[in-house]
């Protein structure tokens, strides 16, 4: 046992973020933290990575007490810990990134490069992870980049690895090579944490599975026996339905169209070119693609929140020439943005503020400018009925909901708009498994319904088991489109600019 | 679903806890959650308690000092208010109290309308001078106007010069993204120095008969153009209707921000813009039209103070010229809100007449008397400033209570 958790308690303003949580660790051994967000999964290990106190309970070390005030308490006692955003410096090169804070020197003051890049080819042929020292980090992809995390925790002697969500921002590919990287790491004796809140990974790759839920506790399971069901059913607390049923497309009118469409991003440059697609009524599009492919900028250029250099778009054969956000609108698009807290909701106002977002302007809301605060009452408490929020009424402050009642406020307002054309960007992101069940049914019966529906996610799970088509993005191009039947390993590949298909126009 | 006791979402809870609002008017959102009246309430005590000290460290009694701005404001006429008539001191320092009231409402709406829609207005000193040229030059020419319409044409100029005079800062933020904190400082002293202009010896709004005096003064409102007096005597300074349409003036504050789509608008692009633009709302133009109607306010300010019972205006008052400022310690304290700043603004205004007209010589060094308003106003913005602060304090003290019924008192004095 090389590390002991024990009555583990956080609390913060309102919340008991970590409630008399135990966990252990064996040498060797790897040891998933399965939960949803907001479980307390982050918080334990922050706290045993020296970033929080704990308000109660006791952290041993090979058996003896100890007390962390900081990380560098932590990585003394040989834990390191990845964070979900890497914290590394892009214009240094891997070797001097690793060796930060412990450079070795000459003359005292000035960084042995030399030195540098040695140590780090010995450390990483030792635990068999290939990294070039000598390139600069914001040359190297991301998986590399999280190898680079890695190594500068062993580098500085970690024993204890923490990986938090370490595949979110993975590739498939990336991630099967992650795996590999971790049970070599197991070989060599260090033992690892494994934050995610992903089921089939868990199962993939953990030695043993322990669950919170609500900042308890649950279970600790083995691998063995554990199933994806099972586990789902500790972290949500009942039954989940985990694949969304859903009919064949049938596919109308198209009611999206864009054609050559080019968009900049805030710095001037280029993220979007060339892209051209059609989304008819009934039918569920997928895109597919690494964060920071275009994606979002696409995006707030349908949604009129962006202004597209050239191309054009259609909406319902209605062309939309640099329409503002408020004539997209009116045109009939609908739009989950994907980050609800910032462009979602106003979280100081109500609900049924929120609700009236969009149509605030229009009667009944209002009239030549008078608002009727009564109404928006009215409609809020009938869509937080059909939409199933909880947490609160028409009056309840958008930020005090959970963040699955918060979306389902943002997809309650944009599917009441009645929209010709949905955008839904990261519909689930953050969410948790009841919530997204219950997002991706309802996404389903919209398309049923005969909207047009654009879903953009980063989870390739999501786009494969929603969509009815998929396109892939990649550096600002559709490299790639398929039917619903394509497999993971071809769109990975895609994702990562290494499709067959080459676009026609470079 | 499950009711998840902990915030969910894309940030753990402790994340939620320490992220900075994204606005001053989130911000003030969440202190008025987390605190309630409470804390205006504590900031206003705490800001007497200092200054009461400060007096006390003059080797006077602090006591009797309050007291005598008590008397001083007229507030000791609320206990036997059917004696009206203003020949009776307590009426008539309590009417003076009240015009003081009449000019910090609305300098203090100024302020607050311009922060619902995220902007922090500090030039509302500057659009009350303008207000107070308009108003001016509006009363003192057109002798032979009819009494209402020169009464609203000076007013309505007023509000307009007010109006336009903010719109400035608010255009340069939308359109090349000055911060409206420094261009409306900057627009403070143009209206200075064109105040300094106007009413100097041998400027066009220099009064006629001020001319072979050598007096830097404008020329006097007409009888005409003078807002009726319904308290007092309008030569001795009396209440004029002015008081009204200040307090009118908080209800439509409060009917603008709740009940109509204009200040909808304003309060979703001051919570959050990025949210407000998605919502199909033109944050730009929101950003110039609070800015427009903040000094509105103020322009109002200058309007009624001008034709309500100061008459005239000489380079000197241009230049000692505060009440503006003071609207942002009213504000602060108010909360933001209608019925805060109605209730901080009779705070400040007994508060600023009771200091300088209120204090007997003998009580106080009347060389600090004056100061002790100034003194007060500026620990208030310090004090609301420093909210979050009482509210860590706030915090503080619960959880160790809550810690000595859980936990052993050592683990408490540690953290």
């Amino acid at each position: 046992m090389v590390l002991e958790m024990r009555g583990i308690t956080k609390r913060f303003p309102g919340v008991v973020a970590n409630d008399h949580v135990d966990f252990d660790l064996r040498k060797g051994e790897v040891h998933a933290l399965l939960g949803e967000n907001g479980a307390g999964k982050s918080t334990l290990m922050n706290i045993l990575y020296g970033l929080y106190k704990p308000d109660e309970g006791e952290i041993r070390s090979r058996g003896q007490k100890v007390s962390f005030h900081s990380a560098k308490d932590a990585i003394d006692r040989g834990i390191g810990m990845v964070h979900q955003h890497f914290m590394l410096i892009p214009v240094m090169t891997v070797a001097e990134n690793i060796v930060l804070a412990t450079e070795p020197t000459t003359a005292g003051v000035l960084l042995d490069y030399d030195e540098a890049v040695k140590r780090v080819r010995e450390i990483s042929e030792r635990f068999g992870l290939a990294v070039n020292p000598t390139a600069r980090v914001e040359n190297i992809s991301v998986g590399q980049q999280q190898r680079v995390e890695i190594l500068k925790a062993l580098y500085r002697g970690a024993e204890i690895l923490i990986l938090d969500e370490p595949t979110a921002v993975l590739t498939p590919q990336e991630a099967g090579e992650l795996f590999g990287i971790i049970k070599s790491l197991q070989a060599e004796g260090t033992s690892i944490i494994f934050i995610s809140h992903k089921l089939n990974e868990v199962l993939e790759i953990a030695d043993r599975i322990t669950v919170l839920r609500r900042g308890k506790k649950i279970d600790t399971v083995p691998r063995e026996g554990a199933t994806e069901a099972g586990l789902a059913k500790m972290m949500v607390g009942r039954e989940v339905l985990l694949r969304v049923d859903k009919k064949a497309a049938e596919p109308g009118d198209v009611l999206l169209e864009v054609r050559d469409l080019h968009v900049n991003d805030d710095r001037g440059l280029a993220v979007v070119q060339d892209v051209s697609f059609v989304v008819r009524a009934g039918e569920i599009v997928g895109i597919a693609g690494v964060e920071g492919n275009g994606q979002s900028e696409l995006i707030e250029a349908l949604t009129g929140l962006r202004r597209a250099e050239g191309g054009q778009i259609a909406v319902a054969g209605q062309v939309m020439a640099h329409a503002s956000a408020r004539k997209m609108l009116d045109a009939g698009v609908g739009h989950i943005p994907e980050d609800r807290q910032r462009r979602g909701l106003v979280l100081e106002f109500t609900i049924a503020e929120n609700i009236a977002l969009h149509d605030y302007c229009y009667p009944p809301d209002s009239r030549w400018g008078w608002l009727f605060p009564r109404r928006l009452v009215e409609r809020a408490r009938n869509l937080i009925r059909e939409f199933d929020v909880r947490g609160g009424g028409p009056n309840t402050r958008a930020g005090a909901l959970s963040g699955g009642n918060q979306q389902k406020v943002v997809a309650a307002r944009e599917v009441a708009r009645d929209p010709k054309v949905l955008i839904a960007a990261q519909p689930t992101r953050g969410l948790d498994v009841g919530a997204i069940e219950f997002l991706h049914r309802r996404l389903v019966e919209e398309r049923d319904e005969g909207r047009a529906i654009l879903l953009v996610s980063l989870e390739l799970d999501e786009v494969m088991s929603l969509s009815d088509r998929l396109l892939v993005m990649y550096e600002g191009r559709v490299v790639g489109e398929h039917g619903a039947d394509a497999s993971e390993e071809e769109i990975g590949l895609e994702m990562l600019g290494g499709g067959r298909k080459e676009p026609a126009a470079a | 679903m499950s009711e998840p006791l902990a915030p969910q979402g894309g940030k753990e809870p402790e994340e939620i806890a320490q992220a900075p609002p994204a606005t001053v008017a989130s911000r003030l959102a969440l202190s008025q959650r987390a605190g309630g009246i409470i804390v205006p309430v504590l900031t206003a005590m705490l800001a007497f308690l200092i200054g009461g000290l400060l007096v006390l460290g003059t080797g006077h009694n602090p006591f009797q000092a309050y007291w005598d701005i008590v008397k001083g404001a007229g507030l000791n006429w609320l206990a036997h208010p059917t004696h009206t008539d203003v020949a009776d001191t307590a009426a008539y320092n309590f009417s003076q109290t009240l015009l003081q009231t009449t000019t910090l409402i609305l300098t203090g709406l100024a302020v607050a309308f311009a922060f619902r829609c995220g902007m922090f207005n500090i030039g509302g000193n500057g659009q009350y001078l303008v207000g107070l040229f308009a108003a001016n030059w509006v009363g003192v020419s057109f002798v032979n106007m009819s009494r209402p319409a020169h009464i609203l044409i000076g007013i309505g100029l007023a509000t307009l010069a007010g109006a336009a005079w903010a719109a400035i800062a608010g255009f340069l933020k939308a359109t090349v993204g000055a911060h409206e904190v420094i261009t409306t400082i900057m627009l403070n002293w143009i209206a200075y120095w064109i105040g300094s202009y106007l009413f100097q010896q041998g400027g066009p709004l220099q009064g006629p008969q001020n001319k072979p005096l050598d007096i830097p003064i404008s020329g006097n409102i007409v009888e005409g153009a003078r807002l009726p007096v319904f308290w007092g005597d309008a030569q001795l300074q009396g209440l004029h209707i002015g008081f009204f349409v200040a307090i009118a003036a908080l209800v439509v504050f409060w009917l603008i921000l709740n009940r109509t789509t204009l200040g909808y608008e304003v309060r979703a692009v001051g919570y959050n813009p990025a949210a407000a633009a998605y919502g199909g709302i033109r944050v730009r133009t929101n950003y110039v039209r609070a800015m427009a109607i903040s000094g509105a306010f103020a322009g109002l300010a200058g309007g009624l103070d001008m034709l309500g019972y100061l008459y005239k205006v000489g380079t000197s008052d241009v230049q000692v010229a505060s009440v503006g400022f003071l609207g942002i310690a009213v504000a602060l304290l108010g909360r933001n809100t209608a019925l805060g700043v109605g209730l901080a603004a009779f705070l400040f205004g007994g508060l600023l007449y009771g200091t300088t007209h209120g204090l007997q010589s003998g009580t106080i060094d009347p060389s600090l008397a004056g100061h002790l308003t100034e003194m007060i106003q500026g620990l208030v913005v310090l004090f609301v400033g420093a909210d979050v602060l009482i509210l860590s304090v706030w915090g503080w003290r619960r959880r160790l209570r809550r810690k000595r019924g859980t936990a052993e008192p050592a683990q408490a004095a540690a953290s």
